[in-house]
């Protein structure tokens, strides 16, 4: 059940090709071929033609270079809002990302160009503009088609060599795991979520022992499915950890709580991996 | 000209000219041509794809299992659902849809499907999808031909698939069910008739306000601005920008000024407070607050954030808006002004009536209404306002005096799913494609032409894809399904509480935030059977001064300053009316439980169930938020309600947070005997 994200980064022009991840990743796959036995000179042929060919690739993904004009150049990049939200696949977020652009003295700078980036399948809207008065631009993300968290990159160009990168994330929900965060909105999140809203006071801190928040992937990652679902259909006890945990079993249905567990195993940070996922290493 | 007229008889003399020859270059064109039919089909586009696919099972751990699956299923593959009318053939080169353990694959054409509660089987690929179910080649089947004409929905919209079957909402399609409320919410079903398959049609749900006595409430300054930009006076605002010129703004308010007739009681001049001169802002303010003003409605704080409720109108600038003489009036009942409104009457006293209105009147933005200037109304102005209002069709939403609704203003949404792409005019440079043109109708409605009269509204671009959603469900086979397919919506419940509590009810407006029998609003909680649930000690001192039962809840039942009949009316009512069939109310005691079984329950309350995790009893000791206070559970609830909600709390109240425990019967005994305990005490409510 791996569900991380292809890393088909949409590279901007202005960065060297022979630099960029991508091509590092593409060159290194033929540095090795099957047959172990292609001649030195031959090798390093093959690198320049698909350093050539990689870069030619990556540029193509971006179309026509971007024909605005940056008439400011910061420092720094930060996010403003709407980082860490979780929406549908293929769907547009609720709020849009904002990024701000700082100089070095951490004022807003007008008319920076910023440039959006991200996995294949992700669209912006703009994905590039210049930044308004206030130093900030803000754009309409739309997720990919396939479930999962999603690195996103703003870019500006600063004063010296090198762009300034932000990375922000944002998490996709298939239609089960869209049931499980409803759940969890629902049920869960009272206790195992620590952030308090205008709407839901957490009762994290009232807890005599502190549940764990769902995005804990250090301690959720090593339950396995049957753990999880054992614990929620029995509660705490059922594997003799505490009873504030109340069993949901006879309120969930079996669907529900399946829901519930893909969903927790999305969010988990580090992200967590099946079982499954060896068959595509070998 | 010659040469090559001689040539073509020599190549004609070569290969034709002995009947042996012609025989055998005849037999070799015959076999040519058959052979292209199987070289057509050895070189199509989903064997390509289905060699791929077997190279990309090829290298893994569970290749054989896979393998197997798939020889069993080569070829073309077809779902066929004749009571749908659905042919298939998606699975031809998406192979890979049922295999739970391609996961990890993200390449199309061979993704695993995501879980969904449906089977490939059960509905195909197209009900939910669109497309060419019979098509084989990607072309055909994902874009639209001039043959056919049914592309692909794009993934951002499949909820709308949902929708076409299921009436009510789903926990599993918020962008459809958010779309759905928009619909009604932001009015578009005032102007356009959407028809559903049982018959019935979308309602409104928001309620515009008459403007038949606009003059008592509002000047005409303040009509005009709100005509020109409503989101000027209120960011929230759900009425549309109509875009109209300076004249044309200026003559609908001279229009609606001059219709207004003037309505008996709707205005009440100042009572005059001898004690103090200027009502103290202060005061006003915790005024405000305690009623739970904010529960309804919002205002927008320096930040700019609008914080508070959206049941009733935005306040932040309502100074500019009402006359202090109408703002009194509605204060003392807003039920003589607008019988039907969401807002409950407050009992409050005159100096109270003073005090909430100059508070309110002092939320006003000087530049709003500076820049207006209206000369004095001529008669030519009133007759061109009057036949704009029937242009624009405002009457579509609003009353307005000698006005007729008119029938059919706009075109028919019912079918707009399925509207054929050849119907359409799309736009220079738009995709053609019906999502893509209901999206932009949507955004800028104008923008297909300055002289439409849609007007402009205010959308986040999630709404946008929320509503375009909604309008997608409304497909033809929505409308063909067999009705027993269709997941129907609970239908609309217009129960009335009878005689002089259901008149005080109405008037209080308490289904504006609670649900009794399936009818009213879900801020508070349901009704239904609440005479089974609490003592009517509590419950009349309750609605004497609502206190709060849950600490970490904004949102507040108000005080409306009953009178003692009045609540011993209510009282009664609910009592003898709100009573679940499942049990009896009295069939257990309120006190006198053995002190061991209350031990025992104790016990259970802090071990076994643990319900301190999210309950109150012990106001030093325990800290849960979740759930309500339980200091008082004792004189609040009846020990047979607290018996079988512990029994089965969604049983009891459908949706209910709370797990159900499976309890047995002695333990579930016992709890009610020690919560049945937890009498509380008058000061120690008073101190909170």
């Amino acid at each position: 059940m791996n569900r991380a994200i292809p890393d088909q980064n949409v590279r901007t022009q202005r960065l060297k090709p022979g630099l960029t991840q991508c091509s590092y990743r593409s060159a290194g796959a033929l540095r090795h071929p099957k047959s172990g036995a292609t001649p030195f000179r031959h090798w390093r042929t093959l690198f320049a033609v698909s350093l050539v060919v990689v870069s030619a690739a990556c540029t193509q993904k971006l179309g026509p270079a971007s024909v605005l004009k940056p008439t400011g150049f910061g420092a720094a990049l930060v996010e403003s809002s709407g980082g860490k939200q979780t929406g549908a696949t293929g769907m547009v977020l609720a709020q849009p990302l904002v990024v701000q652009v700082n100089d070095e003295q951490g004022t807003a700078v007008t008319g920076a160009l910023v440039e959006f980036g991200g996995p294949a399948g992700v669209g912006f809207d703009p994905a590039s503009g210049l930044t308004d008065s206030s130093g900030q631009l803000s754009t309409n993300v739309t997720l990919g088609g396939v479930a999962g968290r999603y690195q996103l990159t703003a870019h500006t160009a600063a004063k010296t060599q090198k762009p300034v990168e932000l990375k922000i994330e944002e998490i996709a929900l298939g239609f089960q795991e869209q049931v499980g965060y409803q759940l969890d909105n629902k049920y869960c999140a009272r206790c195992h979520n620590p952030e308090s809203t205008a709407e839901r006071v957490s009762n994290y801190d009232n807890l005599a022992v502190k549940p764990h928040p769902f995005t804990e992937g250090d301690t959720l990652n090593k339950m396995t499915d049957a753990d999880l679902t054992s614990i929620i259909s029995h509660g705490g006890p059922a594997l003799n950890k505490s009873a504030l945990m109340p069993p949901y079993g006879y309120t969930l249905s079996k669907i529900e709580i399946e829901a519930l567990i893909a969903y927790i195993r999305l969010i988990s940070d580090p992200p967590y991996h099946a079982s499954g996922t060896v068959y595509a290493q070998k | 000209m010659q040469s090559s007229k001689n040539a073509l008889s020599s190549l004609w003399q070569t290969l034709f000219g002995h009947p042996v020859r012609a025989f055998g270059v005849v037999s070799l064109l015959v076999l040519f041509s058959l052979a292209i039919a199987p070289a057509k089909n050895h070189f199509s586009e989903w064997r390509h794809y289905q060699k791929q696919y077997l190279s990309l099972i090829g290298n893994r751990g569970d290749a054989k299992t896979l393998q197997l699956h798939f020889h069993d299923h080569d070829g073309i593959q077809q779902i066929w659902l004749p009571g749908l009318g659905v042919v298939d053939r998606c699975t031809t080169c998406h192979v890979g849809l049922k295999e739970a353990s391609l996961a990890d694959v993200s390449t199309q054409p061979f993704r695993r499907h995501p879980v969904i509660p449906h089977t490939l089987d059960q509905f195909g690929c197209v009900m939910c999808h669109r497309g060419q179910g019979p098509a084989t080649t990607v072309e055909e089947a994902h874009r639209s031909t001039a043959a056919w004409e049914q592309p692909l929905l794009p993934a951002r919209y499949v909820q709308s698939s949902c929708g076409q079957c299921h009436r009510a909402p789903l926990t599993g399609t918020p962008q459809l069910n958010l779309g759905r409320n928009l619909l009604a919410r932001y009015g578009c079903v005032h102007c356009h008739t959407i028809k559903l398959p049982d018959g019935s049609a979308i309602k409104p749900t928001d309620n515009p306000p008459s403007l038949s006595h606009i003059a008592d409430k509002s000047t005409r300054e303040w009509v005009y601005a709100w005509l020109k930009d409503p989101r000027a006076y209120a960011v929230t605002s759900t009425m549309p920008n109509f875009k109209l010129s300076d004249p044309d703004a200026r003559d609908i308010s001279a229009f609606l000024i001059s219709n207004s007739a003037p309505l008996a009681g709707d205005t009440a001049a100042a009572t005059k407070d001898k004690d103090q001169k200027a009502p103290d802002p202060t005061a006003g303010a915790s005024l405000y607050g305690e009623s739970f003003c904010a529960s309804c409605h919002a205002v927008q704080n320096a930040a700019g954030n609008v914080v508070g409720g959206d049941i009733g109108p935005e306040l932040t600038r309502v100074g500019n808006k009402v006359k202090p003489e109408w703002l009194r009036a509605w204060l003392r009942n807003p039920r003589v002004y607008d019988p039907i409104t969401a807002m409950p009457h407050y009992r409050l006293t005159d100096p109270q009536v003073n005090l909430l209105a100059a508070f309110l009147g002092n939320k006003t933005d000087a530049d709003l209404l500076s820049n207006v200037h209206l000369d004095a109304a001529t008669s030519e102005q009133i007759a061109h306002g009057k036949l704009l209002v029937a242009e624009y069709g405002c009457a579509s939403c609003h009353e307005i005096g000698g006005i007729k609704k008119p029938d059919n203003f706009a075109p028919e949404l019912t079918r707009i799913g399925s509207k054929p792409l050849t119907q359409i005019i799309f736009l220079p440079g738009m995709e053609h494609s019906t999502p893509a043109y209901i999206s932009a109708k949507i955004r800028q409605p104008r923008s297909f032409g300055a002289a439409l009269k849609m007007p402009q509204y205010t959308f986040a671009p999630a709404q946008i894809d929320a509503l375009t959603t909604a309008l997608l469900a409304l497909t033809d086979r929505a409308h063909e399904l067999p009705m027993a397919l269709t997941v129907p919506a609970k239908p609309p419940s217009n129960y009335q509480p009878a005689g002089r509590a259901g008149q005080l009810m109405t008037d209080l407006a308490c289904f504006s935030c609670h649900a009794i029998n399936g009818r009213g609003g879900d801020l508070a909680p349901d009704l239904t059977w609440e005479g089974s649930s609490v003592q009517r000690v509590w419950l009349q001192a309750f609605m004497k001064n609502p206190g709060t039962l849950r600490p970490a809840l904004i949102r507040r039942m108000p005080k409306f300053n009953l009178s003692d009949s009045d609540i011993t009316e209510i009282s009664d009512y609910i009592m003898a009316v709100y009573q679940t069939p499942a049990f009896d109310r009295d069939s257990m005691p309120s006190s006198g439980y053995p002190p061991a079984q209350v031990e025992q329950g104790k016990q259970l309350f802090y071990s076994k169930y643990a319900c301190q995790s999210c309950h109150i009893v012990d106001t030093k000791v325990d800290k849960g938020y979740v759930g309500p206070t339980l200091t008082q559970v004792g004189s609040r609830l009846t020990a047979a309600w607290i018996y079988h909600w512990l029994k089965d709390p969604q049983a009891m109240r459908p949706g209910a947070v709370e797990p159900n425990r499976n309890m047995n019967d002695e333990d579930a005994r016992a709890l009610t005997a020690f919560l049945m305990t937890q009498k509380g005490s008058s000061k120690q409510e008073a101190k909170k």
